[in-house]
């Protein structure tokens, strides 16, 4: 306690830690995707606007708010099938939007 | 596939990036954190899962004030373009009135939010403010401090004195960058000034109105200090918006829980709209 790098304040929690892992993460993923096989310029998908490899990964996070917040809302725990949802939803933005 | 440019520039961003974990990253990261716990202060906090998302998107309250920025936030919109552009398309194109029209639009956007508040708040007085004094000597019963609807009213009307000259100046601006070479065709063919209006000017003006209103959506959707200053929220809770509402709950009840739930569902909405303010612009500047 009391030392600079007391981080009580922040309040850290597990579940929220690894939450923002999981967030670093998809980007570290992407970097070393990209640095193996690059997206390229960016292409027109269903939506119709232009999008490159982080836009699609920028979209599917805040679509992941969104659905997370929307059951929450509508139907209320557990999360288990909005993570599933969530899931479904990345794999089509990746591919198709 | 071959890379466009090279990419390594993105290093000379690292210092921005240090400047914005500390003012920003670092304190949404707390409020995430705080969002999912309970703290009765001293530092402590108790597991409360994902509770208190539930409890504010299920909450009346929560409710009712997302529905007063909506209309808020619509009733400007629909005030402030369309005065805009009518501002914006009587003003003089050449000749010395322009610099003197443009520096009386322009002075509305100088004066600070609290000050506009402050301003609109002794003007409407009912007792001893000019415009209420005015107002209730025509016979009309106005008291913003009480009447829910008048409340309503000088809060919407204050919105529009402070902001349509954004609206004007940016029309103005893409008035000004439409050739001549329309008009003289237009006038050729015998073209009525609605019709100028309605196939040169208006499909013309299609960027700077997109952004106007964009920007006059997200501005608005954040808005706190005017009508803070003006009202305070009330009569009762008739203009608490959303963020007055979450510094209620955040600074005057000290529910830090409920309160980070909250700013992280708000954050998300103006994150959204954001995202698709930068997507328009960038299409556009495609176009």
């Amino acid at each position: 306690m009391g030392s600079v790098l007391d981080l009580t304040w922040m309040a850290w929690t597990w579940p929220t830690a690894a939450f923002f892992a999981a967030v670093v993460l998809s980007v570290v993923v992407m970097g070393v995707w990209e640095s193996y096989s690059p997206g390229g310029n960016p292409r027109r998908g269903v939506f119709g606007i232009d999008t490159t490899r982080g836009d699609r990964l920028f979209i599917s996070w805040l679509g992941t708010g969104f659905i997370h917040l929307a059951w929450l809302g509508f139907v209320g725990p557990p999360l288990w099938w909005p993570l599933g949802i969530t899931i479904a939803w990345f794999l089509f933005v990746f591919r198709w939007v | 596939m071959n890379k466009l440019q090279n990419q390594k520039a993105w290093w000379l961003v690292v210092p921005v990036v240090i400047l914005v974990a500390f003012n920003a990253l670092i304190p949404l990261m707390t409020v995430v954190n705080y969002s999912v716990q309970e703290t009765f202060g001293n530092n402590l906090f108790f597991w409360h899962g994902l509770g208190w998302f539930q409890e504010v998107l299920t909450s009346e309250r929560f409710h009712a004030s997302l529905l007063r920025q909506l209309a808020f936030t619509f009733t400007i919109l629909l005030i402030e373009v369309p005065l805009g552009i009518a501002v914006a398309l009587c003003m003089p194109r050449t000749g010395p009135w322009v610099s003197v029209c443009l520096v009386l639009m322009a002075l509305p956007l100088l004066i600070p939010w609290n000050v506009v508040g402050a301003m609109w708040n002794i003007f409407a007085l009912p007792d001893i403010g000019l415009l209420g004094n005015a107002v209730n000597s025509l016979g009309i019963d106005y008291n913003f401090t009480q009447q829910p609807v008048s409340a309503w009213v000088t809060t919407v009307v204050m919105d529009v004195w402070h902001w349509t000259s954004l609206v004007v100046l940016l029309t103005y601006a893409g008035l000004c960058s439409i050739p001549d070479a329309y008009y003289q065709a237009a006038r050729i063919d015998g073209a009525s000034s609605w019709a100028v209006f309605r196939f040169i000017q208006l499909p013309k003006l299609k960027r700077v109105l997109t952004i106007a209103i964009l920007l006059r959506f997200m501005d608005s959707f954040m808005i706190y200090t005017e009508p803070f200053v003006l009202t305070g929220g009330g009569p009762g809770n008739t203009t608490t918006f959303l963020s007055i509402d979450l510094v209620k709950i955040a600074l005057g009840q000290f529910d830090l829980g409920p309160a980070a739930a909250m700013s992280l569902i708000y954050f998300l909405v103006v994150l959204l709209v954001c995202w698709v303010f930068y997507t328009l612009m960038m299409r556009n500047e495609e176009n």
